[in-house]
């Protein structure tokens, strides 16, 4: 009944409209009919268009994982660019122009996610440990692909190019790219020593290629080069390269001082981090100087500080969101890439293309082997064939090239065309040709893979205890090296800046303390998460052990009840104020003081355990004590107990922080959980 | 045996060079730095390592200047400790830290690893039973942590306690509840630092050094 009159009147309604519209008839302007429903798409044209983009590169993404045969063979990147291709010609085949990747978006939007994500999760020790080498093939390495084939292809003289114009592309198609090498090395898991020198190196070029590419410019414009010149060019690659560096390292500072004081708004915490690097990305670009070396600097520097202030919380938002930007970024590009291939404009010369891909080849290989015979006079580890061969195979080209070639401007270099078509071409070799078959070549030549890396207690304390070591044996020796320096920086940074930028008590707390910290953190949550999803009874009673004293308590079955109404009436509290969430009234370290609590208490429980566990046995007597769980000596059967007992002990502890205190305190309540375990056996 | 002080003694040298792997520069240099140390004498005390400034600030410090005198590092087949090591007894815990030379066999490099991992278990085993007990552990890493301050003994002892218990499950795998594991031998104690390559981690380059750069 209700609703038939509400049928009516909502009838009535729309033809008023209309006719309320025609009695205006006698209004000289125009007479339209009340727009219920109409488009106006330009307003919304811009982040639509951007939306559906990254919508349709995550639901690839989506797609190759769903077909797994497919992304064992051909490794994504590739796929992407097939796409890519696929969707170009789509629109072009609908009449209209597909969208080229522009220079802008790529290197202010797409490149800094990517390169932050990389430089934020940098593995510092393997980096530090092969710092030279990395460098060598970085600087040096990417000099000689320029000059080779820059030079080579003036000899070849393929379209009557000049010189500068041949080293400008040779410095453009010579540089590593992070990018490609990231998505293709991410799926073979080699060797960490491996990915880092090949990862390193496409990291570090940057700030030769930013050089070379400005230089060279600039020379064509000019027209002529003389010595001052060259000398000039030397002096703005170390500006470059350092200067990059000290932007980075300065907002890495602001960042890690920022981040001491934010234990009142832990909610924009990961905001501060993304914010700084960008901002220091951004000022490096401004001043031509490196900003991918800032960007990995301002990381690198910001991290140790940072994770000692922040919330567990936050830490762990910072690491999704920028594997999540940095995988939309990757994607993205390569799907772009695809596209402007459709697009741009081609210039195609089979004798350029083909001699450009052959001096790549060749001056990589010449490049690799050459430096690496060089370097393992000063290495520890030598290089073997197999790892040069990895190393030169690696060094894919990406979009970066594709980028500093678009950006060159048409009235300087008339061959512009032809240049893209020869990067495109040389960029579709490497990722297809040499990214889908270095998986099999790396198993067919079984290069190691990079192992598991187990938490390992001991062998942290012995990284830490053979540094002391070999800095105090150096010591002995009179011998300023390697150690002592690395010691004495520690050292510093210990007692200077820590204490700067690290708030509160953390900033005391040596490295390894921190580790066991983290450890123990991750495995309490571990056990939490298997225990919590199960019944309190089962889980329980699945931790009972064979040989166990049968003492029986006797609780009455009024406390039973009792006890359990407690639990009932706290747990449903905490489902209440789950429901009233809100991002202002978020419970300030709430979490923080839950793991804070529950590592204490754990580390209680191991005394306990280690106390009667790895000590003379004691007397009978003692068997019937709590200690009787203990004795088990199995180091999984104690944790999953000490496990039980804090899956336990979470409502307790959480709800200390209630205003409405239970009758009896959360000891209390321990003491009753306890118990009521042991009358479960 | 004539003083060391006049000209090297080539032979000495050589017989060294052999049994301790160092070139005869690198012996040279060495011995220089001995006699720096001992103040010309023949012998080295503990007292003169303890005045090198370098060593006050390192944790380990005593445990360092112990494996000096330790004979078990002597290759001897020693035990216990002596009060002053000469010449030839320096040489042979240095040559500990030395790089493994470019082309070894496999066997040589295991020999390396296992008599590397040798010195520092001796170094954690200070009463020489042949076991790294929970004590002594818990004294590595008290003395670990002994330069920060306030920490203390509590997170030394949970940290060593969490450490032998991963040495207990990697070692001997579960147990049953009547077992108690008594200490860390030495093949346990290969087994979990399988993952540190101690080869080529525990060196110093002893190549570079120059008698001009030596301090004090």
């Amino acid at each position: 009944m209700r609703m038939r009159m509400m049928k009516m009147l909502l009838l009535l309604g729309l033809c008023c409209g209309p006719v309320c519209c025609g009695q205006n008839q006698s209004d000289p302007r125009d007479q339209r009919v009340f727009p219920v429903l109409s488009v106006n798409y330009d307003y919304v044209q811009m982040p639509f268009e951007v939306s559906l983009w990254i919508l349709l590169a995550s639901l690839l993404k989506l797609g190759f994982h769903l077909l797994p045969r497919l992304s064992a063979v051909v490794p994504e990147s590739c796929l992407l660019i097939v796409v890519g291709l696929l969707v170009g010609g789509l629109i072009r085949v609908m009449g209209k122009k597909p969208p080229v990747l522009d220079s802008q978006l790529f290197f202010l939007c797409l490149l800094p996610p990517i390169i932050l994500d990389a430089g934020y999760f940098l593995p510092l020790r393997p980096f530090t440990e092969n710092a030279g080498t990395i460098l060598s093939f970085a600087v040096l390495g990417t000099l000689w692909n320029t000059f080779f084939t820059g030079a080579l292809l003036y000899a070849c003289r393929p379209a009557a190019l000049e010189l500068l114009p041949c080293l400008l592309f040779g410095s453009i198609v010579s540089a590593v790219d992070p990018v490609a090498v990231l998505a293709v090395f991410e799926e073979i898991h080699i060797n960490e020593l491996l990915h880092i020198l090949v990862f390193g190196e496409s990291l570090l070029n940057d700030a030769v290629t930013v050089v070379l590419y400005h230089l060279f410019e600039e020379f064509a414009h000019a027209g002529e080069v003389t010595a001052g010149d060259v000398f000039l060019g030397v002096v703005c690659f170390f500006v470059v390269a350092l200067g990059g560096v000290l932007v980075g390292g300065v907002y890495g500072v602001l960042a890690a001082f920022t981040s001491r004081f934010t234990s009142h708004t832990r909610v924009i915490e990961p905001l501060f981090v993304f914010l700084y690097s960008y901002m220091a990305y951004l000022s490096a670009e401004v001043f031509h100087l490196s900003g991918i070396m800032a960007l990995i600097a301002c990381g690198v520097i910001m991290r140790p500080y940072v994770e000692a202030n922040i919330s567990h919380k936050s830490y762990t938002t910072i690491k999704y969101f920028l594997k999540m930007w940095s995988s939309v970024s990757e994607t993205l590009i390569f799907v772009f890439l695809g596209v402007s291939t459709v697009a741009g404009p081609h210039a195609w010369n089979w004798t350029f293309v083909t001699i450009t891909i052959v001096l790549c080849l060749l001056s990589r290989v010449l490049g690799v082997v050459g430096l690496t015979f060089i370097i393992n006079k000063y290495r520890m580890v030598k290089l073997s064939g197999k790892d040069q061969f990895i190393v030169a195979y690696g060094g894919l080209r990406g979009a970066i090239a594709f980028s500093l070639a678009f950006l060159l401007s048409s009235d300087d270099f008339p061959m512009k065309d032809m240049f893209l078509t020869a990067i495109i071409t040389v960029i579709f070799f490497t990722v297809f040709v040499q990214g889908m078959t270095i998986r099999p070549l790396v198993d067919l030549l079984a290069v190691k893979k990079r192992k598991e890396s187990k938490c390992s207690i001991n062998e942290e304390i012995h990284t830490q205890f053979l540094e002391h070591l070999l800095a105090g044996i150096e010591g002995v020796c009179g011998h300023y090296g390697h150690h002592h320096w690395r010691d004495k920086l520690n050292r510093f940074n210990k007692r200077y800046i820590k204490r700067c930028l690290i708030g509160g008590e953390r900033s005391q707390e040596p490295q390894l303390v921190s580790f066991y910290n983290k450890m123990e953190l991750k495995q309490a949550l571990m056990l939490l998460e298997s225990n919590s999803s199960a019944n309190l009874s089962t889980a329980v009673t699945a931790a009972a052990p064979r040989q166990r004293s049968l003492k029986t308590l006797n609780i009455s079955k009024e406390r039973e009840e009792e006890i359990r109404k407690i639990l009932r009436a706290n747990l449903q509290k905490t489902q209440q104020r789950l429901r009233s969430y809100s991002r202002h009234t978020l419970m300030p370290d709430a979490e923080d003081d839950w793991s804070e609590t529950l590592l204490k208490k754990q580390q209680e429980e191991m005394e306990r355990r280690m106390s009667n566990f790895l000590t003379v046995p004691a007397a009978p007597a003692r068997r019937l004590e709590s200690g009787e769980r203990l004795r088990s000596g199995s180091f999984f059967f104690s944790e999953r107990s000490a496990g039980e007992v804090n899956a336990r002990r979470k409502p307790s502890v959480k709800f200390s922080l209630e205003p409405p205190k239970p009758p009896r305190g959360p000891e209390h309540l321990l003491e009753e959980d306890e118990e009521l375990m042991h009358r479960r056996h | 045996m004539g003083s060391f002080q006049s000209l090297p003694d080539d032979h000495q040298y050589r017989t060294l060079s052999q049994k301790t792997g160092f070139s005869l520069e690198q012996i040279a240099i060495l011995h220089n730095r001995f006699k720096q140390l001992s103040q010309n004498e023949e012998t080295l005390r503990r007292d003169d390592l303890k005045t090198i400034q370098d060593l006050e600030s390192n944790p380990i410090r005593s445990q360092i200047i112990e494996a000096f005198f330790d004979r078990r590092n002597f290759q001897k087949d020693g035990v216990g400790s002596v009060e002053e090591i000469g010449f030839e007894e320096f040489l042979t815990v240095m040559s500990y830290f030395r790089a493994p030379a470019h082309h070894i066999t496999e066997e040589q490099r295991e020999e390396m690893r296992r008599a590397k991992l040798r010195f520092l278990f001796n170094m954690h085993d200070t009463d020489n039973d042949g076991t790294i007990t929970l004590e002594e552990y818990r004294h590595v890493v008290e003395e670990l942590l002994s330069r920060s301050g306030a920490l203390g003994r509590e997170t030394a002892k949970g940290i060593a306690d969490a450490a032998m218990l991963e040495v207990a499950s990697i070692s001997v795998g579960p147990m049953a509840p009547d077992e108690f594991y008594e200490g860390i031998t030495f093949e346990h104690f290969l087994k979990i630092l399988k993952g540190i390559e101690i080869e080529t981690t525990m060196h110093i380059h002893f190549l570079n050094m120059d008698t001009s750069v030596l301090c004090k």
